[in-house]
């Protein structure tokens, strides 16, 4: 061991891309993440973007002001906004059931929430069509008191909310359970009902974790295209899917035209979950999480 | 000690307790009365239903039989909301998504409108109790930016923002460190003697219980086993499991006779036989009832095992036949090395019937 008359340990901290770790491999591994990550999405969503710039802005917005585009862009935003709502509440209320109760059944229903992740999407949208078509068992019943649910815009929300249901479900699933009795105890010993330990003590801080399947759901819910489109009917301004509208124009060999159309569904995507993430990390400055 | 005040009035008691979850009986048959304004220690092992009792009292519990009586009305059948008491946690249970100050608060804004203070004067309460426990400059923190002692103190603040009518703590330092745990344990004892409230405390630490308490109560196994000062259950400890639970204690084989204790033929100064006891008896020795002597002069003679010193005592085992070494306790004078032959002469010790 050399002495040097100023110990290392002394000296400033310089920065460093690596932190010291006794875990071996970083090397490998960060490279391989940040191949794999660029193969797999930053390359083609960046030629994406490239090739939608030969538009330029102004091309991007006369495919979008196209009423045909603007309304299945209106369509698909929408609807998946008000399903990933749907989608919340349903699942809160499922999560909370499968949690906190127990009864007969509870494993088997708790398998069950995970089927539409598992199901190939158009299995899950030729099912939803047979079940909801007007000769279907509930498509006859709703259609007896005058709601049409396939082949219109409300199939499309039907199938979204299918499908964005286990996100809701999942994300605050793990909260639900980690709920304290003792919180609860505490509140009750304080002198608050029921309903107000509930409202105020209990769901608050599940408030993150809701926000998070919401986002996630809705996500979703604007990608979706296998399960939709047997539900949907797909009349253009009624109920045609930005994503059809993609594949429409592909097969009209107008890829300037369906890269535009991704392009704005990128963009807008990118906004919303922006927007959720500064909820969430609001919401956790304002609960008190570290 | 408290109960200087004429006749201390019964607060809490209850008759007649019992309580069985799943197939094991946790209380059986269990009566308590708590005085006004006392603090009492519920001191035993785990498993002896002191927790139990604390729940069923604040009413988180149910009984399967018996009375919770409060100042002389019966609450048994009283749901926990309307009970008035305040209840600390062990692990604290403070509402992590609310600051200090709404934690302490939340009691008061909870109630009905009519009863509700208004907001200047839960205001003002909130920042005595801030001030009591010494966090005043921590109102608008979080649970999570807080020690375990801080968080400790605000759970008691808000136990004492709704002005209970009795204090209950469950093992409330149980998960502090021990120097943490002390200076509260004194903390306690200031608010205590200075707001009057009373309270019991559920501990399974000795000492905890013996220098916090106006009166100890020691369980075992669903059952009242004793219940006094300090000074009571350590002069005169009920049974054999008292006096084993508040302390370390040897047994030592002795002979009752004529209302003398015997062992090795020497009587056993201060010790008396119960009336009509007479025959082998066990005589149970505190370490410090133990003093090393002369061989000659000794009721027990041993070689040293092993020794060590703290705190201006040492501790020394002595070998003595087969069976368990005894403990000695001394003060930190000559030392003895492990071999060295010494004789024991018993200056007290407890015998039971």
């Amino acid at each position: 061991m050399t002495v040097s008359t100023k110990p290392r340990w002394r000296a400033k901290p310089r920065w460093r891309f690596r932190q010291p770790s006794v875990l071996p491999g970083f090397g490998i591994t960060f490279g391989y993440t940040i191949l794999c990550l660029s193969l797999v999405v930053l390359i083609p969503l960046g030629a994406l973007v490239v090739r939608s710039s030969r538009l330029g802005l102004s091309g991007i917005w006369e495919v979008a002001s196209d009423p045909r585009v603007a309304s299945a862009l209106k369509i698909s935003f929408g609807v998946s906004l008000l399903a990933a709502l749907t989608a919340s509440v349903f699942g809160f209320l499922v999560a909370w059931v499968l949690t906190r109760y127990r009864f007969p059944g509870r494993r088997i229903v708790d398998a069950v929430v995970d089927l539409p992740f598992a199901l190939p999407t158009a299995v899950a949208g030729i099912a939803l069509a047979q079940v909801y078509a007007p000769n279907g068992i509930v498509g006859a019943q709703l259609e007896k008191i005058g709601i049409k649910a396939a082949y219109t815009p409300l199939g499309i929300f039907i199938a979204m909310v299918f499908i964005g249901l286990p996100f809701a479900v999942r994300t605050v699933q793990p909260l639900i359970a980690e709920i304290d009795k003792e919180v609860e105890e505490a509140s009750a010993t304080l002198g608050a009902s029921r309903r107000a330990t509930l409202w105020k003590v209990v769901l608050p801080p599940l408030i993150p974790a809701v926000l998070t399947g919401f986002a996630l759901a809705f996500a979703r819910g604007v990608g979706e295209y296998g399960s939709i489109i047997f539900i949907a009917g797909n009349l253009p301004y009624v109920s045609e899917i930005a994503p059809l509208l993609i594949v429409i124009k592909l097969s009209e060999y107008d890829y300037a035209g369906a890269a535009a159309i991704a392009t704005i569904m990128l963009g807008i995507s990118f906004l919303t979950l922006l927007a959720i993430n500064l909820i969430q990390a609001w919401s956790r400055r304002r609960f008190g999480y570290v | 000690m408290g109960g200087t005040s004429g006749r201390p009035s019964t607060a809490i008691r209850v008759e007649g307790l019992s309580k069985t979850f799943d197939t094991a009986a946790v209380l059986h048959d269990f009566d308590l009365d708590v005085r006004a304004g006392e603090l009492l220690g519920l001191l035993g092992p785990s498993g002896s239903g002191k927790t139990t009792l604390l729940r069923i009292i604040a009413g988180l519990d149910f009984p399967d039989r018996g009375r919770v009586l409060f100042g002389g009305d019966d609450a048994t059948g009283l749901p926990v909301q309307k009970r008035a008491v305040g209840f600390v946690f062990q692990h604290y249970a403070l509402f992590k998504h609310m600051s200090v100050a709404d934690n302490i608060a939340y009691g008061l804004n909870a109630r009905k409108r009519a009863e509700r203070p208004d907001k200047a004067e839960i205001k003002r309460r909130v920042g005595d109790l801030l001030d009591l426990i010494k966090l005043s400059g921590f109102a608008d923190r979080y649970p999570s930016q807080l020690s375990g002692g801080q968080r400790q103190r605000v759970a008691l603040a808000r136990a004492l923002a709704v002005e209970p009518r009795v204090l209950l703590l469950d093992e409330p330092f149980g998960a502090l460190d021990a120097q943490v745990r002390k200076d509260l344990r004194r903390w306690l004892r200031e608010i205590h003697d200075r707001t009057g409230q009373t309270t019991i405390f559920v501990t399974h630490d000795q000492d905890e219980a013996l220098e916090l308490s106006d009166r100890v109560a020691v369980l075992d196994k669903g059952r009242l086993e004793q219940v006094g000062t300090p000074d009571e259950v350590q002069d005169n400890p009920a049974s054999a499991t008292v006096l084993k639970f508040l302390g370390d204690a040897v047994e030592v084989e002795a002979i009752a006779e004529g209302g003398q204790v015997r062992v090795d033929g020497r009587p056993v100064p201060g010790v008396v036989a119960p009336a009509g006891l007479i025959g082998p008896v066990k005589l149970h020795v505190r370490p410090w009832q133990f003093q090393l002597t002369d061989p000659s002069a000794a009721h027990l003679r041993g070689t040293v095992r092993s020794s060590h010193r703290s705190q201006g005592r040492q501790r020394i085992e002595v070998e003595h036949g087969p069976g368990r070494p005894l403990l000695v306790e001394d003060f930190d004078g000559e030392r003895y090395a492990a071999g060295h032959p010494v004789g024991l002469r018993i200056v007290g010790g407890y015998v039971f019937a």
